[in-house]
C-alpha cells in the first residue's frame, strides 16, 4: 500500500496542529459556532445527537494492519470501546469529546492516517473495489489513480468551498463493485480501440433528495489527463453550481439543469485551457505510485492444497462460509475473505476495540498485514492462502466475524439513523435488528440468496435505499417512524433507482413485509434467477398487491 | 486601513465603495469601485489621471473584465459569504489564464482560516472582517509548508520534487 514520504507526513502532522488552534481558537470563543462549523466538517468533526462524531479517512478502504491497531486504540482511549465503518470505507467514531480530537488526529497522524475532508463541501475520500489488485475481472488496478487522486484533492485551494460535497468512486475491473454511476464523478478504467487502458469518467450521479444515475461526458480520456480532466469538471461546477438553495448544489443537478452535451461541451472548453499544462501526469509519477501496490510475494506451491476442498466436504458449517464469503482471487490456490460486520446481534458495521486488534493480528497472519473496508460495511482480507482457510474460519468465529452471510439479506448496508445521527427522521439500526430476528434460518436466506436490502433513516440516502434490491427508507409521520419501501435498485454495471412499492409502512411491520416480498420472488422465480432479476421480468405489481392487499 | 499585503500588515488608502448610482459624478482618489459603474462610467474614468481598481461578486465572470484588465492596478473579489468559493476560481483564472499581474484582493467576509487558499489561488491582499483580528489572521498564510497540487501561486506538483 501507499507509503507517506516525508511530503505526505509534513501535510497531515501541519494539518493536526492547524486544527489543534482552530479548536482552541473556537473554545476561547474567538471563532464563531457559525465560523467554526465548515472548519470542523473539512475534518470530519459533525455535532450529533448525544456528542460530536468524527469521520476518520480510510482512503480507498485501505489499511494496514498497524493503521487498524490505532483505531482500536482510539476507540478504547476516546470513545465507548467501539466504532462504525461507513458506506465510504471510512470509520465513525460516535462518542469523541471535542477537546480531545486534536489529539486523536495525532494519534492518527502517527500512522499515516487523517481526518481530511471527510464532510465538509469538499472533495471527500475516493472510494474504489474493495478486490482491487486481486479481481479476475480486473483491466488494472485503480488504487494507484485513487491515490493520485488523493493528493491532488488533498487541501485543493480552488476546491475546498464547493456548492456542495463532491465524491469520486473508481473502479478498474468490468463488474462494477464500488457503486460508480451514483457518484459526482465516476471513473471506469477501460480499454479503447486501440488497446489503451484509460477512463470512461461518468459526472453527476448521486442519491439523496433528487437521485440520479450519472451519465457519462467522456467515453475515454488518457491516465495522464486524469487530473486536468477532473480540475476541468470542478472547476464548472465551482463556477456555475447552485448556491441559492443547498438541496439543488450537488453536480447532478447542475448536470441535469444544463443537459448532459452542454455539460460535456463547458467541461471540454475549460480543459482545452489546461490539459497539455502543469495538470498533465508525468508517467514517472503514475510508475511510482503504482510501485507502492506491486502484488505480495505469493506462494507459488498454494494452489497444490488439497485440504479447502475436503473441509468444505466435511464441515457444512465451514462450507456455508467458504460459499457467501469467499471471492475468487486471480492467482490460483489464494482467495479474498469477506469478514462480516454483520452479525445478527449487532448493528451492521459496527466493530469492536478488541475485534479490531484481533483482525488486525489475523491479518498479519494470514493476509500480509492488510485488510480492506467495503462500501458494504464489511472487512476484507484479499490474500488468503486457501491452505489457511479453515483455520481462519475457526479464528474468525470465535469472535462473532464469521457470520455466513455476505450478499444475502442480513448483509444490509445500514446508517447510523435516529440512534445517533441529528439528521434522522426515523431508526435504521432498530429495524436491522428487526430484520435479523425474523430471518434467522441460515439455509432460508442462502435459498433466497443474492439480494441487496439498503436503508437510510433520512432522505439524504447515506444508506443507499435507492439502488438497494430493495431500498428502506426512514421517513417521519406526525411523529412516527414510518419506513418507505423501494424495489429494483442496482448500484452495479445495470446501476437503476429503485421503484416505490407504495404507501410507508408501519414500523413494526417491515419484516413482515419483507417476508411477503420474498414469498412473491420465490413463486415467481425461475430457476437459478435472482431477486433483482426475477423483480426486472415480473415488475412491481405482483409485490404491490402481495403487500397492500394483506394490510 | 489597515490590510494584509504581500504577506504583511500595511496601510492602504484605498477605499471601497460599496454601492454608487451609475449616473452619479465620478468619484475622487483611490477608489474600488463596483464593475457596473466602470462600465457605465469607462470613457470619463479612463480620462482621469488616476489608478483605477473595481470589484466584482461572484455572480460576475471574470471574463467580462478581460478588455480592460490593462487599466487595474487592482481587482477586487467579494466574498458575501466565506464558504460561497466562486471566487477562488475567479482568482486562479485572473492569475493563471488572463495573466493578471495586478494585486487581486478579497473583500468581504474574508477571515484567517480561509487566507491559506486564497493566497493559492493568486489572492494579493486582503481585506479582514471589521470585528476580527487581522495580526492574527495574518498567521494562517503559514499554516502548511507542503502543498500537493499545481495551483496560481506558481507551486508546482509535488511529486516533480520528490
Amino acid at each position: 500500500m501507499y507509503k507517506y514520504d516525508n511530503y505526505d507526513q509534513t501535510i497531515v502532522n501541519e494539518r493536526v496542529a492547524q486544527f489543534r488552534d482552530q479548536t482552541e481558537r473556537f473554545l476561547a470563543g474567538k471563532l464563531s459556532e457559525e465560523e467554526f462549523r465548515p472548519l470542523r466538517l473539512m475534518n470530519g468533526l459533525y455535532v450529533q445527537r448525544h456528542a460530536p462524531m468524527l469521520r476518520v479517512a480510510i482512503p480507498y478502504g485501505l489499511l494496514s494492519s498497524k493503521q487498524l491497531k490505532m483505531l482500536a486504540h482510539i476507540a478504547r482511549k476516546y470513545d465507548k470501546n467501539y466504532a462504525h465503518f461507513s458506506t465510504r470505507q471510512n470509520l465513525q467514531y460516535n462518542w469523541p469529546a471535542l477537546e480531545t480530537v486534536p489529539d486523536i488526529l495525532a494519534d492518527l497522524a502517527s500512522v499515516e492516517m487523517h481526518a481530511i475532508q471527510t464532510s465538509g463541501n469538499d472533495i471527500r475520500n475516493t472510494t474504489s473495489d474493495q478486490f482491487a489488485g486481486i479481481a479476475k475481472d480486473e483491466i488494472e488496478d485503480p488504487r494507484p489513480y485513487c491515490e493520485i487522486i488523493r493528493q491532488w484533492s488533498t487541501f485543493h485551494p480552488e476546491f475546498s468551498y464547493l456548492p456542495r460535497k463532491f465524491k469520486i468512486a473508481v473502479s478498474g475491473a468490468t463488474h462494477d463493485r464500488a457503486a460508480v454511476q451514483v457518484h459526482d464523478i465516476g471513473l471506469y478504467l477501460v480499454k479503447n480501440d486501440v488497446g489503451e487502458v484509460g477512463f470512461n469518467v461518468i459526472v453527476g450521479g448521486g442519491l439523496g433528495r433528487t437521485p440520479f444515475i450519472g451519465p457519462s461526458i467522456k467515453p475515454f480520456i488518457q491516465k495522464q489527463d486524469l487530473l486536468s480532466y477532473l480540475e476541468a469538471v470542478l472547476r464548472v461546477y465551482n463556477r456555475y453550481g447552485r448556491r441559492d438553495n443547498m438541496y439543488k448544489a450537488r453536480i447532478k443537478i447542475l448536470v441535469n439543469e444544463l443537459g448532459k452535451e452542454e455539460f460535456a461541451r463547458q467541461v471540454e472548453e475549460e480543459w482545452s485551457h489546461i490539459k497539455d499544462g502543469v495538470m498533465k501526469i508525468d508517467q514517472k509519477e503514475i510508475d511510482r505510485v503504482k510501485s507502492f501496490f506491486a502484488s505480495p510475494d505469493y506462494d507459488g506451491a498454494a494452489a497444490d492444497d488439497t485440504s479447502f476442498e475436503s473441509a468444505k466436504a466435511s464441515n457444512k458449517a465451514f462450507s456455508n462460509w467458504a460459499k457467501r464469503n469467499l471471492f475468487p482471487h486471480k492467482v490460483s490456490g489464494y482467495s479474498a475473505v469477506v469478514i462480516s460486520l454483520k452479525a445478527p446481534d449487532t448493528p451492521p458495521g459496527d466493530v469492536t476495540d478488541e475485534q479490531m486488534d484481533y483482525i488486525a493480528d489475523l491479518s498479519d497472519q494470514y493476509s500480509f498485514g492488510e485488510i480492506v473496508v467495503t462500501h458494504d460495511q464489511n472487512l476484507v482480507f484479499n490474500n488468503v492462502k486457501q491452505s489457511d482457510l479453515f483455520s481462519l474460519w475457526e479464528k474468525l468465529a470465535e469472535k462473532k466475524l464469521a457470520t455466513p452471510n455476505i450478499g444475502l439479506l442480513t448483509d444490509m448496508i445500514c446508517c447510523p439513523g435516529l440512534d445517533f445521527c441529528a439528521l434522522a427522521n426515523a431508526g435504521s439500526i432498530p429495524i436491522a435488528k428487526q430484520i435479523n430476528d425474523k430471518f434467522d434460518n441460515i439455509d432460508y436466506l442462502h435459498d433466497i440468496g443474492e439480494i441487496k436490502i439498503k436503508m437510510s433513516g433520512c432522505m439524504n440516502a447515506c444508506g443507499h435505499h435507492h439502488v438497494g434490491h430493495i431500498g428502506i427508507l426512514g421517513v417521519d409521520k406526525k411523529g412516527e417512524e414510518f419506513y418507505q419501501l423501494t424495489l429494483g435498485g442496482s448500484a452495479e454495471n445495470d446501476a437503476s433507482l429503485g421503484d416505490r412499492l407504495g404507501p410507508g409502512i408501519a414500523k413494526e411491520e417491515v419484516a413482515n413485509v419483507i417476508g411477503r416480498i420474498l414469498d412473491v420472488y420465490v413463486e415467481h422465480r425461475q430457476e437459478d434467477e435472482k431477486f433483482l432479476e426475477t423483480y426486472r421480468r415480473v415488475g412491481i405489481s405482483p409485490f404491490k398487491e402481495r403487500v397492500y392487499a394483506s394490510n | 486601513m489597515r490590510v494584509i499585503k504581500d504577506k504583511a500588515v500595511v496601510n492602504d488608502d484605498w477605499q471601497l465603495i460599496r454601492e454608487i448610482d451609475t449616473d452619479a459624478a465620478v468619484p475622487e482618489g483611490k477608489v474600488i469601485l463596483p464593475f457596473a459603474y466602470w462600465q457605465a462610467n469607462r470613457e470619463a474614468l479612463l480620462k482621469q489621471n488616476s489608478e483605477h481598481a473595481v470589484w466584482i461578486d461572484g455572480a460576475t465572470q471574470t471574463e467580462v473584465l478581460l478588455d480592460d484588465l490593462e487599466h487595474f492596478s487592482m481587482i477586487a473579489l467579494d466574498f458575501p459569504a466565506f464558504k460561497d468559493g466562486r471566487s477562488y476560481s475567479h482568482a486562479s483564472l485572473l492569475r493563471n489564464r488572463y495573466n493578471y499581474k495586478g494585486d487581486l484582493r478579497a473583500i468581504g467576509d474574508v477571515l484567517r482560516d480561509q487566507l491559506f487558499f486564497l493566497q493559492r489561488c493568486g489572492m494579493s491582499s486582503y481585506e479582514i472582517r471589521k470585528d476580527k483580528d487581522i495580526d492574527d489572521a495574518l498567521k494562517s498564510l503559514q499554516d502548511f509548508s507542503v502543498r500537493y497540487q499545481a495551483a496560481a501561486d506558481d507551486a508546482l506538483p509535488i511529486y516533480r520534487q520528490r
